[in-house]
C-alpha cells in the first residue's frame, strides 16, 4: 500500500508543478499559432508572479491579485507585439528584452516598495488561493487507488489548477471550432491569405499575443499567491522556457501539450523525491540530470528522432504585404 | 452580342485618375478605365507595366495617391480588401493566397465565416459550394486538404473564394502561368460560364494568345500608363504587341545555319524527385552538342526545374547518368562549374544572385575560389573590383557601379550580370533558365544576342523557358517536357500548334 | 519588378538610428528612476562619473567591455551566416570549464605556456558545446534558436553537477573549484603597466581585453577579406544562392556555430582566468544575451561591436557604482537598462526608421528603375 500512497503523493505533486507550465504553455500556444514567437513567457510570468503578490499583499485579495497580474502580463504582452507586429522588429530580441526588463523591474520595485530584499510581504491564507478539500476526502483516503485519487490529486487542489486544466478544452474548441481559431491558424500559416480576405492581420495577433498575456498573468499568480505565499525574486526559475519546451513537444496542440506538462510535472516531482535517495542497480540519480531532462527531451524531438515538430509556417516572420 | 447592350448600363467598374507611387516608382499614372458589366476585359502589359499594382488598388490591397473609383456607376471608396468584398469585388491572386493545411471548405469561409461558432457557417457553406459547383462547373472535394490539390484545383478554390462572397466582378492575375494548356482552356470555359451568368471578369496577362481567345476588349499599359483600350475584335496579337512595347518588335532572332559538334552534355535515364518525394523528372534522356542551342519547351512546373537543379548539381538525381565531356558529372555545383558548366538560373533572386551584396560581391559568386580573386590567404579586392569593372562594361550593365547594391539594378540590368559571370568563364556547357524572365524589351534582345554568340563559339547551350516563342527564335532542337517525361523533339520551324499538343502530353 | 527600394545615408543607419533608439531606452530609464524616486539626471550624472570618472571606474567598464565584446562578436557570426545564436550563455559557461580544465592541472607550468593552453580550451569547449545544436540544425534542420536555448539550460545544470559534485574541493561545501595557481592568472593591466614602471589605477582590467581586440580584428578580417567569411555572408543572405554557388551549408553551418562557439567560450578567459581565478556558477551573468543587443546595435560588424561593448561596460559599471552610492537602487536596475536599451536598439530598431527615410528622401536617392 505505501508504494500506492507514493505515487498518489507525486502524482499530487506532479498536477501541482505542472500547472503554471501549463498555463505559460496554452499562453504561448496562442501566440505561437498566430506567428508570434515568445521566449518572453519566462518574463511575463514573472510580471504577473510580482504584481499578484504587490496587488494580494495591498488589499488581502486573492482575485484582485490575480486580476492586476493579468493585466500587467497583458502589458508586457502588448510590448511585444507593438515591437514584433507594428514594428516588426525581431521576436527573439524582443522576447529577450521582455525577460530583461522583468527580471530588473521586478527585483527592484519590490526593494523599492517593501524593502524585504526583492521580496513582496507574507501573505495570510485569505490573500492567496487556498486548497479546497472535497467533501469525504479524508475519510475516503484509506481507499486503495479511487479513494486514493480522489483524496490526493483531485481534492484539496486551488481553484487556479481547476481553471489551468480547464483552459486546455476552452483552447481546443476556441482553436478549432471558432471563427477565431480558424482566423488565428490561418494567419499562423499564411497571414497574405488572411489579409486579402479581409480581416486584418495586426488585430488578429494582437488578440492572439493578449489571451497569451492572460494566461501568462495566471502562470505567474498561481506561483506567488497560490503555490507560495507571496512573491521571491526570480522566481518563475527557468519555468517559462520549460514550458516553451512543452509546447514543442506537444507540437503546438492543446491537448497534448497538457501532457507534455504533466510529464515535465512528474519529472519535477520524482526529482525531488529521489534528491539524494539511491535506485537499485544505477546508484543516485542527479538531481540536476532529471532537471534537464525536458531541455534534452525537446532537443531529440527537435532533432526529428521522435517525430517532427513543425512550427507554425509563418512563425516568426513579421508580415509585410507584398505587391 | 450581349456585351454591347450591356455597355449601355454604367459600367461594372469605372476608374478615374488613379495615381500612384511607390516611393521613386510611378507604378500608376493617371489611369482612367471602365470595364463594361458582364464582359471579359484583358488588360495586358510588360513586367512592371503597373498591372498588378491597379487591380490592387482596385482591390482594396493599396490605396492610391489620388483618383476615384466607381462601381456600378457610384463613387466608391475601396480602403482594405474588406471593402473591395462588400462591393462585390473578388480577386485570384497570382500567388494564391490560401491557407495550405486547411480544407477547401475552410479556406472557402476564411473572413466570412458567418458566426463565431464554425459549424453552423462550414454547413451552409458546404452547401453553397454544391450550388457553385453544379452553377459553374466547378468541382472541388470540399474536405481536401490544399497542399494535396494540384495546382488547377487550388486555383479553383480561390475562384470559389470570391464567387462564396458574392463576388460580382472576378479580377484574376496571371492566372494561367501555372496551367497547363488544357487546364488553361477549362479555366476560359469557367470564365465564359462566369460571363454567361453576368459577372464581369478582368483578366491581368501577358500572353497575348489568351487575350484574344477569351475577352471581349483589351487595355494596354505600358510603363504605369494606360495606352489605349480596344475591342479586341478590332485588334491583333501584333498590335497589341507594339502597343505594349512602344515600337514594332522583332519576333525573330537572326542567327545563322550552323552544324553541330561533338556532344559535350549526355543524359541518360534521369530520374529526380523534389522534396516531398514525387518524381517530376521520369527517367529523361537527350544529348547537347558543340555549337547548338536545345530548348526545352513546357508549361512551368513540369519537371524543367528540377531538371536544371539536377544536372547543375543543386539537386541529386534518384537515379540516371549525366556526363560532361565524356566524363560522369558528380552532383556537385563546384566541381560542375570546375568542369567548365555555366548555369543561369531560372529563379535569378532566388538563386542568382544576392540582392544586398554589391556587384563586385555577386560577380564572383560561385567562382569566389578562382586563384584570380585571391591573394594569399585573403580576397583580392582590386582584383575583383576590375574584373567586375571590365564585365560590366563588356555586359553594358547600367549604372556601371560596382560597389552599387544589386537589388538597386533593375531586373534587366541585375540578369546581365549574371550572364556576364557566367559566360566569360567561357564554359563549355552554359545551362540558362527562363533567360529573360522580368527584364525589359531592351535587354532581352541584348541578352538573346549574347546566347546565340555563344552558341556560334562552338559552345553548347541548353535552354529551358515557358516563353514558347523565345525558344522557338533561339534553339536549333526544341524538346518538349510535360508530366517530367519528355513527350517530344522537333524542330523550332514546327506549328505551334503541334507544340502546344506535346506540351500536353499527345505523343508528337 | 523591384519594391520601393529606400537607402539611408551610411552615416543615418550605423549612427543616427541607433544613437535615436538609445535616447528613446533612456528616456523611459528617466521613468523608471522617477518611479523609484530617484533623480534621473543625479543618477546619469552618478553612472557616468562611474564608468569613465576615474581611473579603476574605466578599468572596470573596460573590463566588462572585454565580456560584451567576446558574446556581441559570437553572434555577430553566426548571424552574418543567418543563425540566430542565443546559445552564448551556454557555450561560454562550458567555455569556463575549458579554461579550469587547463588551469587546474597545468597551473604549475610557465605562464606562456598555460595561456596559449586555456584560450584553446575556452575555444575548444565552448566551440564543442555549439557543436549540436550546429550539427542538429546542419543535418536535421532543427532551429539553433530553439536548440541554443535548450542547451543553455542544459549547461547549467551540467555545470551546478559538475560543480557541486565534482570540482569542489573535498570537504569544501561552496560550490566552486579551488583557486589557480598564479601562473594561471592572466596578468592584470595595472600589474602589467606597474611592471614597465607606469602607475595606473587597480581593476580586474586583463590581458583579454587585448584578445578581445584582436578577436574584432580577426573577424572583422575573416569575414570581409576571406573566402570563408564571403561564404558565411552568402548564406546568410541567400541560402539558395550559396547551394547553387557550389558552397556546402551544412559544413558552413558548422563553422559558423564553432566559431561563435569559440568566442563565447573566451568570455570564460575575463571572468575566469583573468578576474576570478577560480570556476564558479553563473559567472557568465546574462552577458551571453546582451551579446545579442552588442552585435544588433553594433550592426554586426566588429567596429560598431566594439563601441556597443563599451556602451554596455559603461552601462554596467556605472550601474554597479550608482547602486554602491544609493542603496535605493539595486544591481537590478542594470537589467532594467539593459533590457530597455535590448528592446529600443534591437526589438524596436525599425520605430523610428519611418520618419528619418521620409527627412531624407530625395537628397540621396539612389534607386533606379526599369
Amino acid at each position: 500500500m505505501e508504494w500506492l500512497d507514493l505515487i498518489a503523493q507525486v502524482s499530487g505533486s506532479a498536477i501541482r508543478f505542472s500547472v503554471p507550465l501549463l498555463f505559460a504553455c496554452l499562453a504561448g500556444l496562442y501566440s505561437e499559432r498566430a506567428g508570434v514567437f515568445d521566449i518572453g513567457l519566462e518574463g511575463k510570468m514573472l510580471v504577473g508572479a510580482f504584481t499578484a503578490g504587490t496587488i494580494a499583499a495591498l488589499t488581502g485579495s486573492a482575485w484582485l491579485g490575480l486580476l492586476a497580474a493579468i493585466l500587467a502580463s497583458v502589458l508586457f504582452a502588448l510590448i511585444h507585439g507593438f515591437a514584433s507586429i507594428t514594428h516588426r522588429g525581431n521576436q527573439i530580441v524582443s522576447g529577450v528584452a521582455i525577460n530583461f526588463i522583468a527580471a530588473g523591474l521586478t527585483a527592484q520595485l519590490g526593494e523599492t516598495w517593501f524593502k524585504l530584499g526583492g521580496q513582496t510581504p507574507q501573505l495570510t491564507n485569505d490573500a492567496r488561493f487556498m486548497g479546497y478539500a472535497w467533501p469525504f476526502a479524508d475519510a475516503l483516503r484509506g481507499v486503495p487507488v479511487l479513494g486514493q485519487i480522489y483524496s490526493q490529486i483531485l481534492s484539496g487542489q486551488n481553484i487556479l489548477v481547476y481553471l489551468a486544466f480547464l483552459a486546455v478544452p476552452i483552447t481546443w474548441w476556441l482553436l478549432y471550432r471558432t471563427r477565431f481559431g480558424l482566423r488565428l491558424r490561418a494567419v499562423g500559416e499564411n497571414p497574405a491569405a488572411v489579409d486579402t480576405a479581409g480581416i486584418s492581420v495586426p488585430s488578429m495577433r494582437y488578440a492572439a499575443v493578449a489571451c497569451c498575456g492572460i494566461l501568462c498573468g495566471f502562470a505567474g499568480a498561481y506561483l506567488s499567491i497560490a503555490q507560495s505565499a507571496g512573491f521571491i525574486e526570480h522566481m518563475t526559475a527557468g519555468k517559462g522556457f520549460i514550458a516553451l519546451a512543452a509546447l514543442i513537444f506537444a507540437k503546438w496542440r492543446p491537448v497534448p501539450a497538457m501532457w507534455a506538462c504533466l510529464l515535465f510535472g512528474v519529472l519535477d516531482a520524482i526529482s525531488i523525491r529521489l534528491q539524494g535517495v539511491p535506485i537499485a542497480g544505477i546508484g543516485t540519480v542527479p538531481v540536476q540530470l532529471m532537471q534537464a531532462v525536458p531541455y534534452i527531451l525537446t532537443v531529440v524531438l527537435l532533432a526529428g528522432f521522435i517525430g517532427h515538430a513543425v512550427a507554425p509556417k509563418a512563425g516568426g516572420v513579421p508580415y509585410v504585404k507584398e505587391k | 452580342m450581349a456585351s454591347t447592350k450591356a455597355m449601355a448600363a454604367p459600367p461594372a467598374i469605372a476608374l478615374a485618375h488613379i495615381d500612384k507611387r511607390f516611393g521613386p516608382v510611378h507604378a500608376n499614372r493617371d489611369i482612367s478605365l471602365e470595364i463594361g458589366k458582364g464582359t471579359i476585359h484583358g488588360i495586358v502589359g510588360e513586367n512592371g507595366a503597373g498591372k498588378s499594382t491597379l487591380m490592387s488598388i482596385l482591390f482594396g490591397f493599396y490605396q492610391a495617391d489620388s483618383g476615384e473609383i466607381s462601381v456600378d456607376g457610384e463613387v466608391t471608396r475601396i480602403m482594405s480588401p474588406t471593402d473591395a468584398i462588400k462591393a462585390g469585388i473578388g480577386m485570384v491572386h497570382q500567388h494564391f493566397m490560401l491557407v495550405g493545411k486547411f480544407t477547401v471548405l475552410e479556406n472557402v469561409v476564411l473572413g466570412a465565416e458567418g458566426g463565431f461558432v464554425l459549424n453552423s457557417g462550414l454547413a451552409k457553406a458546404r452547401r453553397e459550394l454544391e450550388r457553385l459547383e453544379k452553377d459553374y462547373g466547378l468541382q472541388v472535394d470540399p474536405d481536401a486538404v490544399i497542399d494535396d490539390l494540384p495546382v488547377g484545383l487550388q486555383q479553383r478554390v480561390e475562384i470559389l473564394k470570391a464567387l462564396y462572397r458574392g463576388a460580382d466582378v472576378l479580377i484574376l492575375d496571371e492566372p494561367t502561368g501555372v496551367l497547363t494548356p488544357s487546364e488553361a482552356d477549362h479555366l476560359f470555359r469557367i470564365l465564359r460560364q462566369l460571363k454567361a451568368q453576368g459577372k464581369t471578369i478582368v483578366l491581368i496577362t501577358h500572353k497575348l494568345k489568351e487575350i484574344m481567345a477569351v475577352t471581349d476588349r483589351v487595355s494596354v499599359m505600358r510603363r504605369g500608363e494606360m495606352i489605349s483600350t480596344v475591342a479586341t475584335a478590332d485588334t491583333s496579337p501584333e498590335q497589341l504587341a507594339e502597343l505594349m512595347v512602344g515600337r514594332r518588335v522583332l519576333l525573330r532572332v537572326v542567327k545563322s545555319e550552323r552544324e553541330p559538334g561533338r556532344t559535350v552534355l549526355e543524359v541518360k535515364n534521369l530520374v529526380v524527385k523534389d522534396a516531398s518525394g514525387t518524381t517530376k523528372v521520369n527517367g529523361v534522356s537527350f544529348v547537347v552538342r558543340a555549337g547548338e542551342i536545345v530548348g526545352i519547351a513546357g508549361v512551368a512546373g513540369n519537371g524543367q526545374s528540377e531538371l536544371l537543379e539536377a544536372i547543375t548539381g543543386i539537386r541529386p538525381p534518384s537515379s540516371g547518368e549525366i556526363r560532361l565531356n565524356g566524363k560522369p558529372l558528380p552532383c556537385d555545383a563546384a566541381e560542375a562549374r570546375a568542369q567548365k558548366l555555366a548555369h543561369v538560373p531560372e529563379d535569378r533572386h532566388r538563386l542568382g544572385i544576392v540582392t544586398s551584396f554589391d556587384a563586385c560581391e555577386n560577380v564572383i559568386l560561385g567562382y569566389h575560389g578562382d586563384e584570380l580573386y585571391q591573394k594569399g590567404i585573403f580576397q583580392d579586392r582590386r582584383a575583383i573590383r576590375s574584373d567586375t569593372e571590365k564585365k560590366m562594361q563588356d555586359f553594358d550593365v547600367r549604372p556601371q557601379d560596382p560597389n552599387l547594391r544589386l537589388g538597386l539594378f533593375s531586373g534587366g540590368n541585375q540578369q546581365k550580370i549574371v550572364l556576364a559571370r557566367e559566360i566569360e568563364q567561357d564554359p563549355d556547357l552554359l545551362i540558362v533558365g527562363q533567360p529573360t524572365r522580368g527584364v525589359d524589351i531592351g535587354a532581352i534582345e541584348f541578352i538573346h544576342k549574347r546566347l546565340i554568340a555563344m552558341r556560334d563559339r562552338g559552345k553548347a547551350v541548353l535552354l529551358v523557358s515557358v516563353e514558347l516563342d523565345e525558344i522557338r527564335g533561339l534553339a536549333d532542337r526544341v524538346l518538349v517536357m510535360c508530366g517530367g517525361d519528355i513527350t517530344g523533339e522537333c524542330a523550332p520551324e514546327t506549328p505551334e500548334k503541334q507544340i502546344g499538343l506535346m506540351m500536353a502530353g499527345a505523343a508528337a | 519588378m523591384s519594391g520601393p527600394s529606400r537607402e539611408l545615408p551610411r552615416w543615418v543607419d550605423l549612427g543616427l538610428i541607433p544613437l535615436i533608439n538609445l535616447i528613446a531606452a533612456f528616456l523611459v530609464t528617466s521613468l523608471v528612476f522617477l518611479a523609484i524616486g530617484e533623480s534621473p539626471i543625479e543618477s546619469v550624472g552618478i553612472m557616468l562619473n562611474g564608468a569613465f570618472g576615474y581611473g579603476s571606474g574605466l578599468g572596470y567598464t573596460l573590463f566588462y567591455t572585454t565580456n560584451f565584446i567576446f558574446t556581441g562578436l559570437a553572434f555577430a557570426v553566426a548571424f552574418h551566416a543567418g543563425l540566430f545564436n542565443i546559445g552564448a550563455e551556454g557555450q561560454a559557461y562550458l567555455g569556463g570549464l575549458g579554461v579550469a580544465l587547463v588551469c587546474l592541472p597545468l597551473g604549475f607550468l610557465p605562464m606562456v605556456i598555460v595561456i596559449p593552453l586555456a584560450i584553446i580550451g575556452a575555444a575548444l569547449f565552448g566551440a564543442a558545446w555549439a557543436f549540436i545544436p550546429a550539427y542538429l540544425q546542419a543535418k536535421r534542420g532543427s532551429h539553433v534558436v530553439i536548440t541554443t536555448i535548450m542547451f543553455n539550460f542544459i549547461a547549467s545544470a551540467l555545470m551546478i553537477y559538475l560543480l557541486v559534485n565534482v570540482m569542489s574541493p573535498k570537504g569544501s561545501m561552496n560550490p566552486e573549484t579551488r583557486t589557480f595557481d598564479p601562473n594561471a592568472h592572466l596578468p592584470l593591466i595595472h600589474d602589467v603597466f606597474a611592471g614597465l614602471g607606469i602607475e595606473i589605477a587597480r581593476s580586474p582590467l586583463n590581458l583579454s581585453f587585448l584578445w578581445a581586440l584582436i578577436c574584432a580584428v580577426v573577424i572583422w578580417l575573416m569575414l570581409w577579406h576571406t573566402t570563408l567569411g564571403y561564404q558565411l555572408r552568402v548564406l546568410g543572405a541567400n541560402p539558395a544562392a550559396a547551394t547553387y554557388a557550389g558552397m556546402k551549408p551544412p559544413r558552413l553551418i558548422i563553422i559558423a556555430m564553432l566559431i561563435s562557439g569559440a568566442l563565447s567560450g573566451f568570455l570564460a578567459l575575463n571572468e575566469i582566468m583573468g578576474s576570478q581565478n577560480r570556476l564558479l556558477l553563473e559567472f557568465t551573468a546574462g552577458y551571453g544575451f546582451v551579446g545579442i543587443a552588442v552585435a544588433l546595435m553594433g550592426r554586426s560588424h566588429p567596429f560598431g561591436i566594439v563601441l556597443a561593448a563599451i556602451l554596455f561596460g559603461a552601462l554596467y559599471q556605472g550601474g554597479a557604482d550608482l547602486s554602491f552610492d544609493k542603496p535605493t537602487v539595486t544591481r537590478d536596475m542594470i537589467v532594467v537598462i539593459q533590457g530597455l536599451v535590448i528592446l529600443f536598439a534591437g526589438a524596436l530598431e525599425h520605430m523610428f526608421r519611418p520618419q528619418i527615410a521620409r527627412l531624407f528622401q530625395g537628397s540621396r536617392f539612389k534607386a533606379r528603375e526599369a
